[in-house]
């Protein structure tokens, strides 16, 4: 996370912008967040959030975040859902292309800092890799208890039993936990954390993962962290264990039969095809380059 | 014998107005103490007090805990006293809104204080989610329903076992039969009576209404103003009040 000497050195950069768009006290106050972040896995620590050129719900914690760790040498790739591709991915990456003139990539192996909203990617990812979550609501215990303070009492004491009660309600109601996004998981047997609304088939991809893990809410003013090697529990009950969820098809594209499907509906007649959401991977198994990832990972 | 709670001189003020004033008392195990007086005597304040939700000015509240005996409650740290709030103490509000979790269905509120202490098996909170809920005489095949769907008075006795399900020493009750129809009251207080005796509970019960009292209590304190102006064995008290205060409010109770 350190900077050049001189951010403006880099000949095709827009000098009207400050490297990566924030000025350096924000970025400066960013840093100092998710240094406290790292040091305390899964906890929620405040910050200042800045007004940025986009509307909330579409990154702007992740941006800023993002715009934090840039370096002038990082690689930068950004997903959403997975996608490459999408608009919300596109935006991102022209405004990094704009603003911090950083190389942008779509293969997940190249990049050193990658944003996502609401995947995980497929390849798995190394050391050398950041992998950025946008948020949008961080507080896992949000939608049981409405109370702010009453919360961050229950997150200090690890007064975690009002989660299971949702759990709970999903197997009554259900039959089983039907709770498929945002799964609430445990950091290092402390915290609860909200993993941000990725699918849970990318819940285990989180544990013991090499990579820095960050999480950015804009409008909630939050960031959290998990550390390379940390585990990362996902809740659930003694007779009702966790699981993954996948659609039981394989890619209609690249015939993948473990990587996350999206469901597309193709006509009006009720016809649907299922294909990879992770565009990048999907891509490059066409192209014969990736193998199966081991199942399970 | 010692006694399981002990409040000793609890005085809160608001600002100059007197909340309650010098209120000291003893509960026993298995014992019911009924608090009562008028409309803004102080019994709730008191009840507030002497329970954690509200802070005093000056007394002491002390509580025969199961692992380390008689202790005050102000030296226990917030986590201690939290979790024995959700253990051996239990306080059951007014309106069960104020104590239920209305968006959640009846099982999960039952099954909350267990998944707070660690219960992580489904098939167990479940099952004894649905033995507490025939024990308080709701339909099992209502488990899975949200609390707006029952009457007050089932939503009074699921909150009654929401809190009766970590089998607490202690129970407060402010006013748990107001706003209930007189049938619904009876049943109610049958079911508590019942409960009160098969699971030795001790009760603080405050309420504005003597038949309760008679009912439920073996005890009881007559308050005015803030103080306790009365105090003695409940069917003592009723049949034969000594201050002027607790004469005249035996003398009001309407007769049928």
């Amino acid at each position: 996370m350190t900077l050049n000497a001189d951010p403006n050195s880099s000949a095709d950069k827009d000098a009207s912008y400050n490297f990566a768009y924030l000025d350096e006290q924000t970025k400066r106050m960013i840093r100092r967040a998710l240094l406290k972040a790292v040091a305390i896995p899964g906890y929620q620590v405040p910050f200042a959030a800045r007004e940025m050129p986009m509307p909330y719900g579409w990154g702007t914690g992740g941006v800023q975040v993002t715009a934090a760790c840039l370096t002038p040498d990082d690689c930068l790739k950004v997903i959403d859902q997975g996608a490459d591709d999408t608009t919300n991915a596109v935006s991102i990456r022209s405004f990094f292309e704009k603003t911090a003139a950083v190389k942008t990539t779509e293969n997940t192996a190249e990049a050193s800092i990658i944003q996502t909203r609401h995947r995980i990617p497929e390849t798995p990812l190394n050391e050398n890799q950041i992998l950025v979550y946008q948020v949008p609501i961080p507080e896992p215990l949000r939608f049981l208890e409405p109370r702010e303070t009453e919360t961050r009492k229950m997150h200090a004491l690890a007064e975690y039993g009002l989660m299971h009660v949702k759990l709970y309600e999903d197997i009554s109601q259900h039959g089983h936990i039907a709770t498929a996004y945002a799964y609430p998981v445990e950091v290092e047997n402390r915290y609860i954390m909200d993993p941000s609304p990725i699918p849970k088939f990318d819940n285990p991809k989180m544990n013991n993962s090499p990579a820095l893990q960050l999480f950015g809410a804009g409008r909630e003013q939050r960031i959290y962290a998990i550390p390379p090697y940390c585990q990362v529990q996902s809740l659930d009950f003694d007779d009702y264990p966790f699981n993954r969820l996948r659609a039981p098809q394989s890619c209609e594209v690249c015939g993948s039969e473990n990587s996350y499907l999206d469901e597309m509906i193709v006509d009006d007649a009720g016809g649907r095809m299922f294909v990879c959401s992770d565009t990048d991977y999907c891509s490059r198994r066409q192209a014969g380059q990736d193998a199966e990832p081991e199942v399970g990972q | 014998m010692t006694a399981l709670f002990s409040a000793k001189s609890i005085t809160k003020k608001y600002g100059r107005q007197i909340g309650c004033e010098d209120v000291s008392f003893d509960v026993y195990a298995g014992e019911v103490l009924g608090i009562v007086g008028e409309s803004g005597s102080g019994k709730s304040t008191l009840l507030n007090c002497i329970s954690g939700q509200i802070g005093f000015d000056s007394g002491s509240v002390h509580f025969d805990m199961r692992d380390r005996g008689f202790c005050d409650m102000a030296t226990l740290s917030e986590p201690e006293r939290r979790f024995l709030a959700r253990t051996d103490m239990a306080f059951v509000h007014q309106n069960p809104r104020d104590g239920l979790r209305m968006a959640v269905s009846a099982g999960g509120n039952i099954g909350e204080r267990l998944m707070n202490i660690g219960a992580r098996h489904y098939g167990d909170i479940r099952a004894t989610a649905s033995e507490w809920m025939s024990r308080v005489e709701l339909s099992t095949n209502r488990i899975d329903d949200r609390p707006f769907a029952f009457s007050g008075g089932m939503q009074q006795r699921l909150q009654i076992a929401r809190n009766l399900v970590t089998a607490p020493r202690l129970i407060f009750m402010d006013e748990p039969t107001g706003g209930l129809d007189v049938s619904v009251q009876a049943r109610l207080l049958d079911l508590l009576r019942g409960l009160v005796q098969e699971l030795g509970l001790a009760v603080i019960i405050v309420t504005h209404d003597l038949a309760v009292v008679r009912m439920l209590a073996d005890r009881m304190m007559v308050m005015q103003q803030g103080r306790v102006v009365e105090e003695g064995l409940a069917d003592q008290v009723l049949d034969d009040p000594q201050h002027a205060y607790s004469q005249l409010l035996v003398s009001s109770v309407l007769q049928v």
